[in-house]
């Protein structure tokens, strides 16, 4: 086994960006064109190296662990923490993702640079959210997987806090006045940490309690020993992960760091934020609360299946309110993550595949979407939908991509998202054996409800932003349609959005057979 | 690639047996013909996104290509046609595109794009293929010099593949694709002219009208295909064929039954989800020509056709068809009183074509598979054509109101003369299309209501359904005398001088009145069976209970009642041509309220759900999220600072170390901040140092 298969591709797709950060950093302030070169560089060839190893990875393996370290790296000796990194079938889309948005977000970030400018860092900070996020998915230590966790979130806190929306806002129950960006940061940053917290807490209870003395993700998952030696542990440890996975998620009731932290924050990070951050901690579910704790999870499930169908419907509802563009496609996030934690807790292989599809279709939809707002706001210095309208008349190309975007996020079968909702929801009628049917198939009902009020407020939110006549208030405005590096950042992502769609074994080819093994391993077929 | 290539080998090279008693057919695999028809969905669809990228650039501005794709439809569905009546053609390939998992009995569930070549798609290809060049070639005239000529071409090819998606469906989701393209671009073409909220509003309500109805489909569609263990069609109709009812899908059949055919009562828009149809008319005229009459709104009939054994087995969703007929027979009977009173000449073809929508339920209802798809076929050609002669109307007056036209006759012979052709058609008169196609409908209720003296109550309600049936043909013809005399005869009410439309949009008409006179000749009962016999090769039996004699009875009861409507119309609008239009604003008290504001249902949707969820719901929701759950949240970081502030005094010692280190960690970070910006660093560094003080303190009490 060559040493590219060995640890070594997968520590370069992880360790590049960072170190993409610290060449940055050494690059004089004034030099903005070599710092964007330099953060493409080492982001691309990040993820050059990820479509690289997609294409050696395995298929007809996917269920074992591949191009992965020996598992005897030593890190952290003390605590027997080791530098365990590898993927299968169920990691490489998500990994993939992860390398695509970072570049397609630094290509767009070319000249949309949000106030107060500042390249240098802004570039290094998005490098640094990348080796975080890449991290996460490659980890299969439990600490190492925190650690990477959780270095997603200074770089995400810094771009919010710094460069997000300077407008004033007056915090319900606090009752102080603040500018958006410090407010949402700061909820984001401590809500995320809250739930980490938490998860941290779960993740030494299972090396103290479960008597293994590891956090190999493989080890304590293997025959259920962990979840048994825990005992009565066990549905606390659940409820640790629980909190910290569902905050990043996030679900109902524990989602409103989201709108904010989406609205404040300047493009890219309302992108990264939407695409990959939010499904760390789904990923976190199938990957690490699962597998280890499956008894938990059989118990758990029906709680995570409704409060998925809540955060369905109520985020639905809460869209159907906002007047605010960027806040309603963040609310809309609640609801499509929704349908993807719907289809963890039906705990099949058909849901978690389709939860898997549907994260990577959110994160290219959705993406797109935050994307195209972002641009919108930037020329109308606005996103209040009442004082848009004629867009399409206005930007033609802009409205177009919106349309299209709106169209595959509401899930339209032929586009990337429908595979996610529409079996989500399949799943849903015959949930892992035990599990109440009953349930299940209400929530199955309520869910397919949701998708009326998905299209509801997609197509009402496209009727305010894109049709009708323009307000005479941009008459005047220099309103030019996309620019190339918009295009070179958005096309992909509808390349995507059709792929898949049509092909969607493109992620099925990875994730079927590696999460079929997986339920089968952990709840025996 | 080549395991891609592996993939779309044919994959059933079946014989399919006719209904037990009958003569055994052998049907062909349709050889080469069959195996390239996946170019029919293709073309269109490649088409429509050559047109977006390519189209303005292109001669033609589009419409050559949009009009070429379906040329080549037509050509390829009408040869296929004709392959399938010489002999029977059953054929289905497909694409594997991923598989998703096990269901609960292991089975593999796989995913594929595929296409069925059988007389029921056959004849929806001829019909899409047929029908949308004649529709094509006419809207290049109708649309010169529209602001979005090539948008227009390329939302219409993305139609025509959509539909073609939906009826080459060899499985449920390929179908669902189909069903929801549609969709799409129905909303598209119905908001064209999205200057205008109004038209925006309409493709919305088209739009999620339908998307209600699609919970059925999807929850329909779910059920059966977990209980089957697989999406085909193929496969569900075996599982129905072995007659086991004990079997998964014959326990949840009726509930399965019931949810598909909500489905296709959007599609169809059956009553009481018929109401975003005639609002649909804001679409260009040859959008509600093709899609709103002749195809897409066939949709649901193909998609209880497509399932028909599984409705007409008993065991499995049979309790379902007396629903189907009820429901049927609500919409041909209610939506066509309405068309008495609309004003606007495409309203009144829309709720006509609820109306015989109705009608091809109740056929579907009663177990009539051939009189269901016949009335559809018919219906297409001669609706089509009466909506492109109003379109041609429209083009004329610049209007699409009845009480702005009048006396046309004069000014559009051609468009009167096949207008005239098409709504005797329509009106049901021999020996026009539709009174071959809703004779066999009458005939075939006739024939449930004596066959099914079931529990259900077969006999009773099958009279009462023929009964109204009768009545719907008399309505029908009554509608449509009305619309020709306000149209056509009396004096001219418009502005400005008429004249007839071009040619490009004359001789579709001249085409498609021929097919309205021709096509019912196809199946004349007891003298030629072509449809029937084509539409019968299927992969499965459907048990189709059709009459297959010519009931006279029937035949001549509807006629009188047809023949009865025109002569009452007449007398009411057509013979003092002078005071027609007065006449025409007779109101009768309570009916004529009713039917005006179409028996209340649009107010009650729109009052009664979408402004109450729009509204106050959604802001009671939004206002929970920012006043609850925040109170929560933000609560929570009010209290923590106190709280933090206590624990810093009385527990120094403790947490002392901790709270410097992170302060010290806190303020370097903060440093970084000051010298990037100038914003109040301060305010939310002290924020972060309460943050980890008690996120410390947490662990410590942990």
């Amino acid at each position: 086994m060559s040493s590219f298969e060995n640890g070594w591709a997968l520590t370069l797709i992880v360790f590049l960006p960072i170190a993409g950060a610290a060449v940055v950093l050494a690059v004089p302030k004034a030099r903005e064109e070599a710092q964007k070169w330099t953060a493409l560089l080492f982001a691309g060839v990040s993820f050059v190296l990820s479509v690289i190893v997609a294409m050696q990875f395995d298929y007809g393996d996917a269920a074992a662990t591949q191009f992965g370290t020996r598992s005897d790296l030593t890190w952290i000796g003390a605590i027997n923490s080791n530098y365990t990194i590898g993927i299968d079938g169920i990691s490489l889309p998500l990994l993939v993702l992860s390398g695509f948005m970072t570049v397609l977000a630094i290509i767009y970030s070319w000249n949309h640079w949000p106030e107060p400018h500042n390249p240098k860092i802004f570039s290094a900070l998005i490098l640094v959210l990348a080796t975080g996020m890449n991290g996460t998915f490659v980890a299969l230590d439990l600490i190492l997987f925190f650690v990477f966790f959780e270095v997603v979130l200074l770089p995400m806190y810094f771009m919010i806090g710094i460069w997000g929306d300077r407008n004033k806002i007056k915090v319900p129950v606090l009752g102080i006045e603040t500018e958006m960006r410090l407010y949402a940061s700061i909820k984001f940053f401590l809500f995320t940490l809250f739930g980490s917290a938490f998860m941290l807490l779960g993740f030494l209870t299972l090396y103290f309690q479960s008597g293994l003395e590891t956090f190999n993700i493989g080890e304590l998952a293997a025959g259920g020993l962990a979840e048994d030696a825990l005992g009565n542990l066990a549905v606390w440890v659940f409820a640790a992960l629980f909190l910290g996975f569902a905050v990043k998620v996030p679900m109902f009731p524990l989602h409103t760091w989201l709108p904010d932290a989406h609205t404040a924050a300047p493009t890219v990070g309302s992108v990264l934020l939407a695409a990959i951050l939010l499904k760390l901690g789904t990923y976190a579910f199938i990957r690490i609360a699962i597998p280890i704790l499956p008894e938990q999870a059989q118990d758990w499930a029906p709680v995570i299946g409704i409060l998925a169908v809540i955060g369905i419907i109520y985020a639905s509802f809460a869209c159907l309110a906002q007047t605010d563009m960027k806040r309603l496609i963040a609310f809309s996030s609640v609801g499509h993550m929704g349908f993807v934690m719907l289809g963890i807790s039906t705990l099949t292989d058909i849901g978690i595949n389709a939860a898997i599809i549907g994260m990577v279709a959110h994160g290219v939809i959705t993406g797109l979407l935050f994307f195209v707002a972002g641009s919108m706001s930037h020329r109308y210095h606005t996103r209040d939908m009442g004082r848009l309208g004629g867009n399409q008349k206005l930007m033609p190309i802009m409205g177009g991509i919106l349309g299209f975007t709106a169209m595959a996020s509401l899930g339209l079968p032929g586009l990337a998202g429908f595979w996610g909702e529409f079996l989500a929801l399949l799943a849903a009628f015959n949930p892992l054996a035990g599990l109440s049917t009953t349930l299940f198939r209400t929530l199955m009902v309520l869910g397919a409800i949701g998708t009326v009020l998905t299209a509801g407020y997609m197509l009402w939110m496209l009727q305010k932003v894109n049709f009708g006549e323009p307000s005479d208030e941009w008459a005047d405005h220099d309103l030019h349609d996309v620019d190339k590096y918009e295009l070179a950042a958005w096309v992909p992502l509808v390349v995507a959005t059709l792929a898949i769609g049509i092909f969607p074994r493109i992620i099925f080819g990875a994730t079927t057979d590696a999460v079929t093994a997986m339920v089968q391993t952990v709840f025996g077929g | 690639m080549s395991s891609l290539l592996a993939f779309a080998a044919p994959l059933i090279l079946a014989t399919a047996e006719e209904e037990a008693g009958h003569a055994v057919v052998h049907y062909g695999d349709g050889g080469i013909l069959a195996q390239w028809a996946w170019l029919i969905p293709v073309v269109p669809m490649v088409a429509a996104f050559a047109i977006v990228f390519f189209g303005k650039k292109s001669p033609l501005k589009g419409w050559g290509m949009a009009w070429g794709s379906m040329a080549f439809v037509a050509v390829y569905g009408v040869a296929l046609f004709i392959s399938n009546m010489i002999e029977g053609i059953n054929y289905q390939g497909a694409v594997s595109i991923g598989d998703i998992g096990t269901d609960a009995s292991g089975n593999t569930l796989g995913l594929e794009w595929g296409w069925m070549v059988d007389g029921l798609s056959i004849m929806m290809y001829t019909v899409v293929g047929v029908v949308g060049v004649l529709v094509f070639t006419y809207a290049k005239g109708y649309m010169e010099g529209d602001i979005r000529y090539t948008w227009f071409f390329a939302s219409f090819a993305l139609f025509g593949g959509g539909m073609l998606v939906l009826v080459s469906a060899p499985n449920l989701i390929q179908l669902i694709v189909g069903w929801e393209l549609v969709g799409v671009s129905s909303y598209l073409l119905i908001g064209h002219y999205w200057e205008e909220h109004e038209n925006t509003s309409a493709g919305i309500k088209a739009f999620l009208t339908n998307k209600v109805a699609d919970v059925g489909l999807f929850i329909g569609a779910i059920i059966i295909s977990l209980s089957v263990g697989s999406f085909r069609f193929t496969d569900i109709m075996e599982v129905v064929a072995s007659g086991d009812t004990h079997s998964t899908l014959a326990r949840f059949s009726f509930w399965a039954g019931v949810a598909i055919f909500i489905g296709a009562m959007g599609k169809s828009a059956q009553f009481p989800l018929h109401v975003w149809l005639p609002d649909a008319m804001a679409g260009p005229t040859p959008v509600s020509a093709l899609m709103h009459a002749a195809t897409m709104v066939t949709a649901g009939v193909y998609l209880v056709a497509r399932m028909f054994p599984f409705y007409n087995t008993p065991g499995f969703a049979d309790d379902v068809r007396w629903i189907i007929i009820i429901v049927g027979t609500l919409t041909l009977f209610l939506t066509g009183l309405i068309a008495l009173v609309a004003d606007d000449i495409k309203k009144v073809l829309a709720y006509s074509t609820l109306s015989q929508l109705g009608y091809m339920m109740v056929a579907m209802g009663a177990g009539a598979y051939t009189a269901g798809l016949f009335h559809l076929f018919t219906h297409a050609f001669f609706k089509s054509l009466l909506f492109l002669g109003a379109g041609s109307v429209i083009h004329a007056v610049h209007s699409n109101n009845m009480s702005d036209m009048g006396g046309l006759r004069k000014y559009m012979p051609q468009t009167y003369k096949t207008f005239m052709i098409g709504s005797l058609a329509l009106a049901g008169i021999f020996p026009l299309a539709g009174f071959w196609s809703k004779d066999e409908i009458l005939a075939s209720v006739g024939f449930a209501g004596s066959n099914y003296t079931t529990a259900q109550g077969g006999a009773a309600l099958g009279n009462f359904v023929l009964v109204v049936a009768i009545a719907g043909a008399f309505i029908t013809a009554f509608y449509m005398t009305r619309a020709v005399s306000l149209t056509f005869f009396g004096e001219y009410k418009g502005h400005g001088h008429p004249h007839e439309s071009p040619k490009i949009m004359t001789y579709p008409l001249i085409a498609l009145a021929g097919f309205s006179v021709v096509v019912g000749f196809i199946n004349i009962p007891g003298v030629t069976s072509f449809f029937t016999d084509g539409v019968a090769a299927r992969f499965f039996a459907p048990g189709d209970h059709h009459a297959t004699g010519l009931n006279y009875g029937l035949a001549v009861a509807g006629t009188l009642a047809a023949v009865g409507g025109i002569v009452i119309g007449y007398f009411l609008w057509f013979a003092d041509k002078e005071t027609q239009q007065e006449r025409d604003k007779f109101r009768i008290p309570v009916l004529y309220p009713l039917l005006e504001h179409k028996y209340y249902i649009d107010d009650f949707y729109m009052d009664g759900i979408v402004r109450p969820l729009r509204g106050p719901v959604a802001r009671a929701v939004d206002w929970f999220n920012g006043h609850v759950i925040d109170l929560v949240v933000n609560g929570t970081g009010v209290l923590a600072t106190k709280v933090a502030k206590a624990v810093y005094w009385f527990d120094q010692k403790g947490v002392d170390g901790a709270i410097n280190t992170s302060a010290a960690a806190a303020s370097g970070a903060g440093g970084v901040l000051r010298l990037l910006q100038t914003g109040r660093v301060q305010q939310y560094v002290f924020l972060i140092v309460a943050g980890t003080v008690v996120l410390v303190a947490g662990f410590i009490i942990f």
